[in-house]
């Protein structure tokens, strides 16, 4: 399934680099996403579009992660070509990968 | 010093944003304060360009704020704090107090807090620009600004002296909310939990809407009420900094926990190193819960002292961005498109068109997504061809649009609604400079 089926994301960016908050709907998701949203998942995902690394924060006390693409901006918001400049369409990149989900016992 | 909560409420959440929402927050928020944040990264820049043209180098919309929604603030005894002030703080106390005499609001004492600008001082400065760790004077084209990014300390100092309205420029975009808790609290500059709350309070209303259900509907698994009639948020802090995110009874949008989670992370690296110059805030492990309808507590914020340098600002003029657009519909849309941005790509090329990176979109298919684009999108029944390109002149900037143009007549079949444009680049860098260094002072004025 699609990670937006079970959390919701908000893009930002401050220079060249973007950030994504991915925050599971449900507290009982953010073990399993812990494991899966590897940031090596998460830059395979997107490595068309984000030239350097990405680091992933986490914030259990907020159920919450925040992910770090760098320099996703094509040099950054102010000198780009990119349509999007600011990378705000990014949440719903990073939305669209493909999850498993354990079978429920 | 007050034991009742501080409200504070937004105004403007960047340079042009909605008037209305502000109106009706100024006239029904019973607000202590009411807070303009007006500067993003390149506006600043676009300011200091403005003024070296001899154009007013504060917020375009400065005047019609001050005409329309600061008088209604200032009946109600709430006092304003902006960075409107731009390039320009003291030019936009003697324009707001011009607007204000207009209105017939006569005494109101304006402070203008200056200080953060330091293009004149760049050479004694020796800044080096932390992208590429080059001397700041080493960038290529003109440098056309240099700010730093200054904390809450003039703005509480302003407040202190009885200012009704305070104008900065490049002040810190939570400072400015941090600074109406300092005064209207009497918290200490190194009260870290509480410097930490206000921090927070700013960081999540200094964007507006986006805490308010704006930038967060997504039918139909996120659902926004009334999301035309949003209302802009405002907080009502305790003394101990726990506050309480709403927005105005009868506007629409949403103030929700999941709302609030997205806007404490927004823009933010490291959740618990947030820099600012006020302190490192901690949202790490921060409790946000619902208190009610539209209504969320948030608590556990807290900060370590602030680092010994603050952040600067470069803004160098780097040439210019031509772009051309034109849509392909139909059967064979996107291979037309194709051949179409091909044909222009060749023809720049033909022309010897000094570009230094151009670029070729097809808008509906992947120009957002690019090469992430999955591979299950669907094919689009029209496309849009976009043809960008940077050049260091104007001249070959306008090419690129010039070339897009003319496959009305030169390029495949049925292409429409071409539109041309070009507009100069102020790229901005970032640097670092020593607190030290950095002086502020207030001047003042009267309405």
């Amino acid at each position: 399934m699609r990670l937006r089926e079970i959390a919701h994301a908000r893009s930002g960016d401050k220079g060249r680099d973007a950030m994504v908050s991915i925050i599971p709907w449900k507290r009982e998701h953010y073990p399993l996403l812990a494991r899966v949203l590897t940031p090596e998942r998460i830059k395979a995902h997107c490595s068309a579009l984000v030239r350097g690394e990405v680091v992933r924060y986490d914030a259990p006390a907020l159920g919450a992660f925040n992910v770090l693409l760098k320099d996703a901006l094509g040099g950054g918001v102010t000198r780009t070509l990119m349509l999007d400049i600011h990378g705000k369409a990014l949440s719903c990149l990073l939305l669209d990968m493909t999850i498993e989900l354990p079978e429920a016992p | 010093m007050t034991t009742r909560p501080v409200r504070i409420g937004t105004g403007a959440a960047y340079s042009e944003d909605r008037i209305d929402p502000g109106v009706d927050m100024a006239a029904r928020g019973d607000l202590d304060y009411l807070v303009f944040e007006c500067l993003a990264e390149r506006t600043l820049a676009l300011a200091q360009v403005r003024r070296l043209r001899q154009g007013p180098g504060f917020d375009p919309w400065l005047e019609e704020r001050f005409r329309q929604i600061v008088p209604l603030a200032l009946a109600r005894g709430a006092r304003i704090v902006s960075n409107m002030g731009a390039a320009d703080p003291a030019g936009a106390a003697d324009r707001a107090a011009s607007v204000l005499r207009e209105q017939g609001l006569t005494g109101v004492r304006i402070a203008a807090l200056e200080g953060d600008d330091l293009l004149a001082r760049l050479d004694a400065l020796d800044l080096v620009v932390a992208e590429t760790g080059l001397p700041v004077r080493a960038l290529p084209g003109r440098i056309v600004s240099a700010n730093a990014h200054i904390g809450a300390d003039g703005l509480v100092q302003a407040l202190g002296l009885g200012a009704q309205v305070v104008l900065g420029g490049r002040v810190s975009d939570p400072a400015l909310y941090l600074a109406c808790l300092r005064h209207g609290h009497g918290w200490a500059a190194d009260d870290w939990p509480r410097i930490g709350a206000g921090i927070g309070v700013g960081h999540l209303l200094e964007c507006g809407a986006l805490v308010t259900g704006g930038f967060y509907a997504d039918p139909p698994h996120k659902v926004v009420p009334g999301l035309a009639a949003a209302g802009f948020p405002l907080a009502e802090v305790a003394p101990d900094g726990t506050a309480v995110i709403t927005k105005l009874e009868g506007t629409g949008g949403l103030v929700t926990p999941d709302i609030v989670l997205e806007q404490i992370l927004h823009e933010v690296h490291d959740p618990a190193a947030y820099i600012t110059p006020d302190g490192v805030a901690d949202f790490s492990a921060a409790r946000v819960e619902a208190a009610g309808r539209d209504r969320v507590r948030v608590s556990g914020v807290t900060a370590r002292p602030w680092p010994p340098e603050l952040k600067v600002s470069v803004g160098v003029h780097e040439g210019f961005i031509g772009e051309g657009e034109i849509s392909y519909a139909g059967s064979g849309a996107v291979d037309r498109a194709r051949l179409a941005g091909e044909v222009v790509r060749q023809r720049l090329e033909m022309r010897k068109a000094e570009l230094e990176e151009l670029r070729v979109d097809l808008i509906g298919l992947d120009a957002v997504h690019g090469p992430a684009t999955p591979a299950w999108a669907p094919a689009p029944y029209e496309v849009r061809l976009r043809v960008a390109g940077r050049a260091r002149t104007e001249a070959a900037a306008a090419m690129v649009g010039d070339e897009v143009e003319s496959l009305y007549v030169w390029g495949p079949v049925g292409g429409g609604g071409a539109r041309k444009v070009v507009r100069p680049v102020v790229a901005v860098y970032s640097s670092l400079v020593p607190r030290e260094r950095v002086e502020t002072r207030l001047t003042w004025t009267e309405s």
